[in-house]
């Protein structure tokens, strides 16, 4: 199937997948949206590693990508943690309100 | 020998009374403060019974105190026959003082304080004395500065006590500079500062050094025992209570510089100049003080400007060439000077405090004691003949008409004077009609015993013939005996008493006709010279407002301050601009990494980091 895809295509892919995550992340002011912004640009870029490591067939690229997962998990895990607590304090998931460092 | 056990005892004193006297009674601090005194004097007349002769230095080393280099200084004391007298009158008399002491501060506060200081005092006079190199002695120089200080600033609740003190410990620095520079010129030129090693070398050095290094001894010498242009400190250093009068500022530390300079004869005997300007500050010392003690009314001022006129003739005997003959009036003139203040203590203490000798008169009858040991004193130091004074004052003199006659003339000349002014307060103090309201009390015995003997001392200490003594150390001076110069001497004495007759006894409204007679002059006598005004509008305005003006607004508050204020504003100008891309905004932070990343692509597309 591969043969028959050129590689731009994927890597085009994963452009379009990476640029949708960094806009959303950008854009949106819900924490949780802000926070599947995030998994889709790691999951862009676990594409594009995914990619290249069939092409050169060399097996480090899977690996990544594998170590990128364990991470979003684990980011998942944590993360979502935090947006429960802060939304328990808070009684908001507004991105814009939670800037109480500031003053 | 242990020696150290010499200065140790005192210092003993000075650490138990220091820490403890607080809860002692006085019997018991008077025990640890004499008693460290009085077994220093003991050990003192042990060490010199078994030394005997002492024709040679006996030096003992106890360890190797600084080792830098080519430096190498040793805490050692030694002890050669001019120790030897330094020793006996500093822990001799210094032991009379202490015990008249007790009888003195008897009623004042800060007892224990005041006899740990003393101690202190006494320790270190003692290391300055027992040194054998210059460092050591030093130390010794500084820590007598030091308890100079603490002791004239004993009433430390009285603005003009602490005023005096910081006087005199700022003028001593003035003459302690010319003494470190000293120093370090003779660590330069002989590489090391022990007395044997350098008196060794001395007689090698270029003639322009030893100058060089004698005048800024005797600039230290003149710091510490008060001669021209530094002798401002000494009369207002009379603020302390008496005994520290006699004991600091007329017997034993104000005689440290003409020890010292007898001790640097080697140095001295081969620059020449530097010998003569001793023997012209030092006459020229003894004459202004002279003068200014004519028409002081403070029985304490009296005596303090008679103390800076005897410490010059001693420095015109060092000067002279006849070391021995200024050690030799050093010895007696602890006798009668420790003498005269302590009976002046005597009459003050009797007075309840009172110090102006317009207020006193009539005391004969009330406190004969003390009247009989201040008449001794009064004739030893006025040249009385076969009195400790006129002896040691025959020695100098002649040595000063051997050396240069106008010298003679004018010390005789200040002879007179000196005879004059003493007897004067003498006459002033207990002849005529008593002027006060205070009820005069003669002092208990634990004074008056001090007294007797120092008054045997004056009138006999003569007899013991220093200048025999300490043939053995210092070069011989040819002095000729000369009954003629020895008897116009003592005619000056006797003539300066008969005039103080004279005119406070016999007639006593002629000194108010003679002060109106010569107006000016008595004014400008009276003040001192305006000395203490010249050197106010000379050196010290000058310095306090410059410090002000230049150091602290310019330099402090606007170089230094201003710089590192320069430096706070800058960087909190920078925070302000900055603090701008802080917003707090997650989604902003967002959109600044999504810029630099886009950034950096680009640029290293540009640079050709992509390929």
């Amino acid at each position: 199937m591969m043969g028959h895809v050129p590689l731009s295509w994927f890597l085009t892919l994963s452009a379009v997948l990476f640029s949708l995550g960094v806009a959303g992340f950008i854009f949106r002011r819900n924490i949780i949206t802000m926070f599947m912004s995030i998994e889709l640009i790691l999951n862009a870029v676990n594409l594009t590693f995914i990619t290249f490591a069939y092409q050169r067939q060399q097996v480090a690229g899977h690996l990544f990508a594998f170590f990128v997962m364990v991470v979003a998990a684990a980011e998942a895990a944590v993360g979502l943690a935090i947006i429960l607590t802060v939304f328990k304090n808070r009684g908001t998931l507004n991105i814009d309100d939670l800037d109480s460092m500031k003053n | 020998m242990q020696l150290w056990l010499i200065p140790i005892l005192p210092l003993a004193g000075f650490l138990i009374n220091g820490l403890f006297g607080r809860r002692f009674s006085k019997g018991l601090v008077n025990t640890f403060a004499i008693g460290g005194v009085v077994l220093a004097f003991l050990w003192v007349l042990k060490t010199l019974f078994g030394l005997g002769g002492m024709n040679a230095v006996y030096t003992e080393h106890y360890f190797t105190w600084i080792q830098s280099g080519a430096l190498t200084v040793g805490f050692d004391f030694s002890v050669d026959r001019l120790t030897a007298v330094m020793l006996l009158v500093v822990t001799g008399v210094g032991s009379l003082i202490h015990i008249y002491a007790i009888g003195y501060m008897a009623h004042e506060g800060g007892y224990y304080r005041f006899f740990a200081f003393l101690n202190l005092f006494m320790f270190f006079m003692l290391t300055l004395v027992l040194a054998a190199n210059y460092l050591v002695l030093f130390v010794g120089w500084e820590g007598v500065g030091l308890c100079s200080y603490l002791l004239i600033g004993f009433y430390f609740d009285k603005k003009f006590a602490t005023d005096a003190g910081n006087k005199a410990f700022i003028v001593n620095r003035i003459g302690d500079f010319g003494f470190s520079l000293a120093m370090f010129l003779i660590f330069r030129q002989f590489g090391s500062l022990d007395f044997a090693h350098v008196f060794a070398q001395a007689p090698a050095a270029p003639v322009g050094l030893l100058t060089l290094i004698g005048v800024l001894l005797m600039f230290g010498a003149c710091g510490k025992s008060a001669q021209i242009p530094l002798y401002v400190w000494l009369p207002d250093a009379m603020a302390g209570p008496t005994p520290v009068s006699a004991l600091i500022h007329a017997a034993t530390m104000v005689t440290a510089g003409v020890y010292m300079t007898a001790r640097s004869w080697v140095i001295y005997t081969h620059a020449p100049i530097a010998m003569d300007v001793i023997a012209y500050i030092g006459i020229a010392t003894a004459l202004v003080a002279a003068t200014i003690g004519l028409a002081q009314n403070d029985i304490k001022k009296v005596f303090a400007y008679s103390t800076v006129s005897q410490l010059g003739y001693m420095f015109v005997g060092v000067g002279c060439g006849a070391f021995s003959a200024g050690i030799y009036h050093l010895m007696t003139h602890a006798f009668f000077k420790a003498l005269l203040f302590l009976g002046a203590g005597a009459v003050i203490h009797s007075l309840s405090g009172e110090q102006d000798m317009r207020r006193m008169g009539g005391l004969r009858d009330k406190i004969p004691w003390t009247f009989g040991v201040m008449a001794c004193a009064s004739l030893a130091i006025a040249g009385f003949p076969l009195t400790s004074g006129a002896m040691s004052k025959e020695a100098i003199l002649l040595a000063a008409n051997h050396h240069a006659p106008w010298i003679y003339w004018v010390g005789v000349f200040t002879a007179g004077m000196t005879a004059f002014y003493v007897f004067r307060a003498l006459f002033m103090t207990f002849f005529g009609k008593y002027r006060g309201e205070a009820h005069p009390h003669e002092s208990p015995p634990v004074m008056i015993v001090p007294l007797v003997i120092l008054a045997l001392l004056s009138l006999g200490g003569g007899f013991i013939k220093v200048p025999d003594f300490l043939r053995s150390v210092f070069p011989a001076v040819e002095a000729p005996e000369s009954g003629a110069l020895t008897a116009v001497a003592i005619a000056a004495g006797l003539l300066g008493i008969a005039l103080a007759y004279l005119m406070y006894v016999y007639k006593p409204g002629l000194p108010d006709a003679v002060a109106n007679g010569a107006k000016g002059l008595y004014t400008l006598v009276y003040n001192k010279y305006f000395v203490d005004e010249i050197y106010d509008a000379a050196v010290v305005t000058p310095l306090v407002e410059g410090s002000r003006v230049v150091l602290w607004k310019g330099v402090d508050a606007g170089l230094i301050d201003g710089a590192v204020n320069g430096i706070g504003a800058r960087a909190k100008g920078i925070g302000q601009v900055l603090r701008l891309a802080q917003s707090g905004n997650t989604r902003s932070y967002a959109t600044w990494v999504a810029f630099g990343s886009v950034l950096l692509i680009f640029l290293m597309a540009v640079l050709g980091g992509l390929r």
